[in-house]
C-alpha cells in the first residue's frame, strides 16, 4: 500500500524526467500516456484503502526534522483518481490537439511533472513536503501558459500566475514555517495533533490562508487565472479541474482540525468565498472569449467550494471538488474542440454549431448542466450539499454564504445559458465546422460521464462519512439528503437560465450580454486588475528603481567617495613632501624635536 | 594535506609547461585529482562524543611551522568545512575543464588554469585551515590570483573593477587581520580547535568579533558592504564569476560562522540583532535592485548579495537550524549562481551583448541553452525541490524560531524578499527567453550547446537536483559540528 501510494507521484515524475531528454513526437506521446494510464490504474487499485500514514526522516535540520512520506483517506484516493482521469484525458487529447507544435516533447513532459505534483500535494504527510509539490505546480503552470509562443500576452500571462501565486505564498510559507517552529515537526499528524495557544493558531491560519488564496484563486488573489488562458486549452482544463487550483481547497481540508477551532479564520474564509463567488460569476456574464467565461466559472465554483468550507462541511467542499473536477475539465476539452474547428476564442465567432458538432454540442449540454446545476446532474448535488451545509449551519457568515450562493447560482444559470446559446444555436458564422478527431473527442465523451452521473455517488451509504474522514474524526453530514429547501436554488437557478433565454430571443444573432446594465465593470472584473496594477507593480517597480540608483550613487558612490578623497589626500601628502631643501630640513629637524619631547615627557609620565 | 599540494604542483606544472594545451590539460588533470581525493574523506570519521570538544575535526594534520611565533601549520576536515571543500574542488574542477574547450581573449590559457589552481589552494586552505594565522595567510593567497584573473582576462572595464575588487577586500583583510591578532595576542594561541569553546574576555570578543564580522562581510558581501561585487563578476571572465560567486564568497560566510562565532561566541550574541538586520536589508535590497537590473551578469552578481543574505541570516540567529540552513544554503549557492554564471557567460559569448533589451526569444533559436537557463534561474528563486529552497525556507525558520517580534519581521521581510528573488529572475527569464527573437540572438554563434558546455554542467545540474532532493548530502556529516558549535553559543 505504501509502495502504490508512494508511486502515485512517482510514476509521473519519471515520466517527467525521462520526457525532458526525449525528442520528437511518438516516443514523448506514448510515455505521457502510458505514464499517466499507469497512475490511473495504481490510483484505482488503491479506492479500497481506509487510512494510511508513513514517514521517514529526510533532513535532519538539528533541532528541527523534515520528514517525508504518504498519508491518505478514501478521499485522499477519490481526488487522486479524479486528477489521474483528468491528467490522462489531457495527455490523449494533447497528442492530437498539439499535432503541428514542435514544443510537443517539452509539453508533455511538463505536464507529467504537473500531475506528479499535484498528486504529491494530495498523498504528503509532511507539510515541507507538500510545499514542494505546492510550489513545483507554480512553476509548471508558469512554464505551461507561457508555451504558446504566437501569443504575445502568453509570457505575460505566465509570469502573472506564478507571481500572485508566490505572493500568496509568502504567507503559505510562513504559516509552515510558524506551524513547524511552534509544534516542532512539520509532520501532519503531529501538527494537527498539537496543542496551540489561540493566538499562534490564528496566524498560522490566516497565514496558510494567504496561499490558499494564491493557487485556489479567491478575492483578491484571483486575478492570474483568467489571464491563464493563454496556455493550450488542454492546460486550461488541467489547471482548472483537477490541479493547481484544486489544492487550496484540498489543503484546507487536509488541516481542517486547525481550521475548525479558529472560528475568525473561518469567517475570512467565508468572506473570501462570497466575495470571489459573486465576483467570478458576474464577471462571466460579459466576456467576449469563451475560455475566459469558464475562467471565471472557475474562479466562482472555487468560492463555493471555500464557502462550504467556511461553514464547516469540508466534505461537501471536496465534494464539489470533485465534481467540478469531472465537468470543468469536460468544457473545457469541449471548448477547445469549438476553438479547433472555428479556429477562434471569441463566442461572437461561433453561433450554430449543434448541426455541425453534434458530439460537442452534446457533451457541452452535459457540462453546463452540471455547472447550473440542473438535476440531475452531477453540479446539482455538490452544489445543493454546499448550499443544505450553509443552510443547515444557519449562522453569520453561514447565512451570507447561503445567500450569495443562491444569488450567485441565477447568475451561473445566465451565463452558461449565454454562451450555449452563444456556441450552440443562432445563425452559424465559422465556414464548415466539423467535430475533431477521435483522440480529442474520445476523453471528451468519456468525460461527460461523471460529469452527468457523478452525484449519485452521494447516495451511496458511506459516502459522507469516507470523504469527511481526511478532515475529522467525527461524523460528518449526509450529503446526498434533499428537501423542500432545494427548490430554492432551482429557482434561482430557473430563472438566471430563463432571463438569458428570453433576452436571447429578441435577436439571436445579437450577444445578450450586450443589453447586461453594467456590463463594462463585468467584462473588466470591476477592474481589479488595474487596481493590483496601480497598487502593487507600478509602487514595488518605481521602488526597486530607485533603490538601483540609490545604491549605485548613494553605497556605490560613497565607496567611491572614499577612494577619491584618500587619493586626494595622498596627493596633498605627497606635495607637502616635495619641498624645497631649507623647508625640508627645518621640517625633519622640528620632527625630530617633537619625538624628542615626547620620548622624555612619556618616560616622566610612565 | 594531498588536496593543497596537488593543485599547487598543477598550477606549477600548467604555468612552466610551454604548450599551451598541454598546460591546460596538465592543470585539469590536477583539479580531478584534487576533486577525487576530497571524496573519500568522511570515512573514517569518528563518532563525536558529548563531552568532547566543541570543533572534532574528521582528520587533521598538525605540524610546527614558525616554533620561534608558535605558529603551526594545522589542517583538519570536520562537518562543517567538507561540504564547501568538495564544492571548491568540484568548481575548479568544471572551470579548468571549460578552459580546456574555451579561453577567454587574450588566450594563455594555461595561465588562467595555473592562477585557478593557486586560488584553488587559497580557497581549500581557508576550508581546512584550524589555525588563525594560516587561515589569514590563505584567506590573501587568493587576492592576487584573482586580481590577476579579472584584469588579465575581464571585460572592457576590467582594470577599474579589478582594483576595486583588491582595494576594497584588502581593506577588510586589515581589519580580519587585526581582529585576529587580537584573538591570537588576548588567547595566547592561535589554535582553533583550542580556542572554539575558550572564553575570551567580554571586551577582547566584542572588538574582535566586530573586527572579524566587517572583515568577513566584506567578502559575503553583506550589503552595504558590497559594492565591490557587481563591477568584479561584470568583467571577470566567465571562469572567475563562477568561482567567485561559486566559492570565494563562501570564505566570508565560512569565517564567519567558524572564526567570528567560534572565538567570539558572547559578542556574537550580543551584534546576533544587527547582523540579522543588514542581512534581511540585504535580501530586499538586493532584490530590489535586480528587479531594475538591465545587464544579465550584474543582476546575477546582485542576486548573489540577496542569497548570501538568507546564509547571514541563518547564522546570524545562532540558532542549529540557522547554522544547517547557512551550510546548505552556501552549498546550494555555490552550485546554482555557478551554473547561471557559466550560462550567462555562454549568452553573452554567443550573442556578443548582455544586455536584457538587446536579448530576447532565445527559446527560438537556442531552445537548449534557454532550457537551461530555466532551470538555473528556477533554481535560483528558491523552488522547493530543488537545492535553493532548504537554505532559504530554512533561514526563515531560524528567524521565527528566534522569536520575539524583531526576528519575526525579518522572517517575514526575508520570506517577501523570496517573492521578490521570483519576479526578478521571471523578469529575467521573459526578457531573454521569451517572445520574439532580437537581431542579437538570431545572429548568435552556434546557438547549440557544445560538449564541452555540457560536460561542464551536467555535474552542477545533476547536483542541483540531488541536493533539492535530498539535503541530507550535507546536513547529515553537518549535524554534529553544527550541534557542537551551537553548543558553544549556548553556553
Amino acid at each position: 500500500m505504501t509502495a502504490l501510494l508512494a508511486s502515485l507521484p512517482l510514476i509521473p515524475f519519471g515520466a517527467a524526467l525521462v520526457g525532458l531528454l526525449l525528442r520528437g513526437r511518438r516516443l514523448p506521446a506514448a510515455l505521457a500516456v502510458v505514464s499517466a494510464a499507469a497512475t490511473l490504474v495504481v490510483a484505482l487499485s488503491l479506492l479500497s484503502l481506509e487510512r494510511l500514514e508513513r514517514t521517514a526522516v529526510v533532513a535532519d535540520f538539528v533541532d528541527i526534522e523534515v520528514t517525508a512520506g504518504v498519508r491518505a483517506t478514501t478521499a485522499t484516493v477519490w481526488v487522486a483518481v479524479t486528477v489521474a482521469v483528468v491528467a490522462l484525458a489531457v495527455q490523449l487529447y494533447s497528442v492530437a490537439y498539439l499535432h503541428d507544435d514542435e514544443r510537443y516533447a517539452p509539453y508533455a513532459a511538463q505536464v507529467s511533472l504537473f500531475t506528479a505534483a499535484m498528486l504529491l500535494v494530495v498523498v504528503s504527510a509532511d507539510l515541507v513536503q507538500l510545499l514542494v509539490g505546492w510550489e513545483v505546480m507554480g512553476i509548471c503552470s508558469y512554464l505551461l501558459i507561457g508555451h504558446d509562443r504566437r501569443l504575445p500576452e502568453a509570457p505575460r500571462a505566465a509570469v502573472k500566475a506564478f507571481l500572485v501565486t508566490r505572493v500568496g505564498d509568502v504567507g503559505f510559507l510562513l504559516g509552515i514555517a510558524l506551524l513547524g517552529v511552534r509544534v516542532g515537526s512539520f509532520r501532519i499528524d503531529t501538527v494537527l495533533a498539537a496543542d496551540l495557544p489561540a493566538g499562534t493558531r490564528l496566524t498560522v491560519c490566516l497565514l496558510l490562508l494567504a496561499g490558499v488564496a494564491g493557487k485556489s484563486a479567491q478575492f483578491p488573489l484571483h486575478t492570474w487565472l483568467p489571464d491563464a488562458m493563454a496556455g493550450p486549452t488542454p492546460i486550461s482544463a488541467l489547471i482548472h479541474a483537477a490541479t493547481m487550483v484544486a489544492a487550496g481547497v484540498y489543503v484546507v481540508a487536509v488541516l481542517y482540525p486547525l481550521f475548525a477551532a479558529t472560528p475568525v479564520a473561518l469567517t475570512v474564509l467565508g468572506i473570501m468565498a462570497v466575495v470571489t463567488m459573486l465576483l467570478g460569476a458576474l464577471a462571466a456574464t460579459a466576456q467576449a472569449d469563451m475560455k475566459r467565461v469558464l475562467a471565471w466559472s472557475t474562479v466562482s465554483q472555487l468560492g463555493y467550494m471555500t464557502g462550504a468550507l467556511a461553514v464547516g462541511v469540508p466534505s461537501a467542499a471536496l465534494f464539489h471538488l470533485l465534481t467540478h473536477a469531472a465537468f470543468k475539465a469536460l468544457l473545457f476539452l469541449a471548448a477547445g474542440a469549438v476553438i479547433h474547428a472555428i479556429g477562434s476564442n471569441l463566442i461572437a465567432d461561433a453561433g450554430g454549431l449543434r448541426r455541425s458538432m453534434p458530439v460537442t454540442f452534446v457533451v457541452t449540454t452535459i457540462g453546463l448542466a452540471a455547472l447550473v446545476g440542473v438535476p440531475p446532474f452531477a453540479g446539482f448535488w455538490s452544489k445543493e450539499a454546499v448550499l443544505a451545509a450553509a443552510l443547515h449551519e444557519g449562522s453569520g457568515i453561514a447565512w451570507v454564504v447561503y445567500g450569495v450562493g443562491v444569488v450567485t447560482v441565477a447568475v451561473t444559470g445566465w451565463y452558461a445559458t449565454r454562451l450555449w446559446l452563444g456556441l450552440f444555436f443562432g445563425p452559424p458564422r465559422a465556414s464548415s465546422p466539423h467535430e475533431p478527431p477521435a483522440l480529442m473527442r474520445g476523453p471528451v465523451v468519456v468525460l461527460a460521464v461523471p460529469a452527468a452521473l457523478l452525484g449519485f455517488v452521494a447516495l451511496a451509504p458511506d459516502f459522507s462519512a469516507r470523504l469527511g474522514a481526511l478532515s475529522t474524526t467525527g461524523p460528518s453530514p449526509e450529503l446526498g439528503h434533499l428537501d423542500a429547501a432545494v427548490l430554492v436554488p432551482l429557482l434561482a437557478s430557473a430563472f438566471g437560465v430563463a432571463l438569458a433565454w428570453l433576452m436571447w430571443r429578441r435577436d439571436p444573432a445579437a450577444d445578450p450580454a450586450a443589453r447586461l446594465p453594467g456590463r463594462g465593470s463585468f467584462a473588466s472584473a470591476f477592474y481589479l486588475d488595474a487596481v493590483q496594477d496601480a497598487l502593487v507593480t507600478r509602487p514595488v517597480l518605481a521602488v526597486s528603481a530607485a533603490v538601483l540608483r540609490a545604491d549605485e550613487s548613494g553605497v556605490g558612490g560613497a565607496v567611491r567617495g572614499i577612494g577619491r578623497g584618500s587619493r586626494g589626500a595622498g596627493g596633498r601628502l605627497a606635495l607637502l613632501h616635495r619641498a624645497p631643501m631649507p623647508r625640508a630640513a627645518t621640517a625633519a629637524l622640528a620632527g625630530a624635536l617633537v619625538l624628542g619631547v615626547g620620548a622624555v615627557v612619556l618616560r616622566a609620565v610612565l | 594535506m594531498v588536496l593543497l599540494v596537488v593543485p599547487a604542483v598543477g598550477a606549477v606544472t600548467a604555468a612552466l609547461v610551454r604548450h599551451d594545451l598541454a598546460g591546460r590539460i596538465a592543470g585539469t588533470v590536477a583539479a580531478a585529482v584534487a576533486f577525487l581525493a576530497t571524496l573519500p574523506l568522511p570515512i573514517g570519521r569518528g563518532t563525536r562524543v558529548d563531552t568532547g570538544p566543541a570543533l572534532v575535526p574528521w582528520h587533521q594534520v598538525d605540524v610546527a611551522w614558525v616554533p620561534s611565533l608558535d605558529l603551526r601549520f594545522h589542517l583538519g576536515v570536520d562537518g562543517i568545512s567538507y561540504p564547501l571543500v568538495v564544492l571548491t574542488a568540484l568548481l575548479t574542477l568544471l572551470c579548468c575543464g571549460y578552459t580546456l574547450w574555451r579561453v577567454p581573449d587574450p588566450g594563455r590559457g594555461r595561465l588562467l588554469v595555473a592562477l585557478l589552481l593557486i586560488i584553488e589552494v587559497g580557497i581549500l586552505g581557508v576550508f581546512l585551515a584550524l589555525d588563525l594565522i594560516l587561515f589569514f595567510v590563505f584567506f590573501e593567497l587568493v587576492l592576487l590570483p584573482m586580481y590577476a584573473v579579472i584584469a588579465g582576462w575581464g571585460g572592457p572595464g576590467r582594470r577599474r573593477a579589478a582594483r576595486m575588487f583588491v582595494l576594497y577586500t584588502l581593506l577588510g583583510s586589515v581589519l580580519l587581520l587585526v581582529g585576529l591578532v587580537t584573538v591570537v595576542g588576548a588567547a595566547g594561541t592561535a589554535d582553533l580547535v583550542q580556542l572554539t569553546g575558550t572564553r575570551l574576555g567580554t571586551g577582547t570578543q566584542y572588538a574582535a568579533f566586530v573586527l572579524l564580522a566587517i572583515g568577513f562581510a566584506v567578502k559575503s558581501p553583506l550589503w552595504p558592504l558590497h559594492t565591490w561585487l557587481p563591477d568584479a563578476h561584470t568583467e571577470a571572465p566567465t571562469v572567475g564569476s563562477v568561482i567567485l560567486a561559486g566559492v570565494l564568497l563562501k570564505m566570508g560566510t565560512y569565517g564567519l560562522l567558524r572564526v567570528a562565532v567560534g572565538v567570539a561566541p558572547d559578542a556574537a550574541q550580543g551584534a546576533a540583532p544587527v547582523l540579522g538586520g543588514f542581512a534581511a536589508a540585504a535580501i530586499i535590497v538586493g532584490g530590489l535592485v535586480c528587479l531594475a537590473q538591465n545587464e544579465v551578469k550584474r543582476l546575477i552578481a546582485y542576486s548573489s548579495v540577496g542569497h548570501m543574505g538568507f546564509v547571514l541570516l541563518g547564522i546570524a540567529t545562532l540558532q542549529p537550524v540557522g547554522f544547517q540552513a547557512a551550510l546548505v544554503g552556501n552549498v546550494a549557492h555555490g552550485l546554482i549562481t555557478g551554473l547561471l554564471f557559466f550560462l550567462a557567460g555562454a549568452v553573452k559569448d554567443r550573442a556578443h551583448t548582455g544586455e536584457l533589451a538587446k536579448l530576447g526569444g532565445l527559446r527560438e533559436t537556442a531552445p537548449g541553452l534557454s532550457g537551461l537557463l530555466g532551470f538555473a534561474a528556477v533554481a535560483s528563486l528558491g523552488l522547493p525541490g530543488l537545492a535553493g529552497f532548504w537554505g532559504e525556507a530554512f533561514a526563515i525558520v531560524a528567524a521565527l524560531r528566534t522569536g520575539g517580534a524583531y526576528w519575526n519581521v525579518l522572517g517575514v521581510v526575508a520570506a517577501f524578499g523570496a517573492a521578490l528573488a521570483a519576479a526578478y529572475l521571471l523578469r529575467l527569464l521573459r526578457r531573454t527567453t521569451h517572445g520574439p527573437a532580437s537581431p542579437a540572438v538570431l545572429a548568435l554563434d552556434g546557438p547549440r550547446l557544445s560538449a564541452a558546455e555540457l560536460v561542464a554542467w551536467a555535474p552542477l545540474v545533476l547536483l542541483i537536483v540531488a541536493l533539492g532532493l535530498l539535503p541530507a548530502l550535507v546536513l547529515g556529516p553537518g549535524a554534529a559540528a553544527v550541534d557542537a558549535l551551537h553548543g558553544v553559543v549556548g553556553r
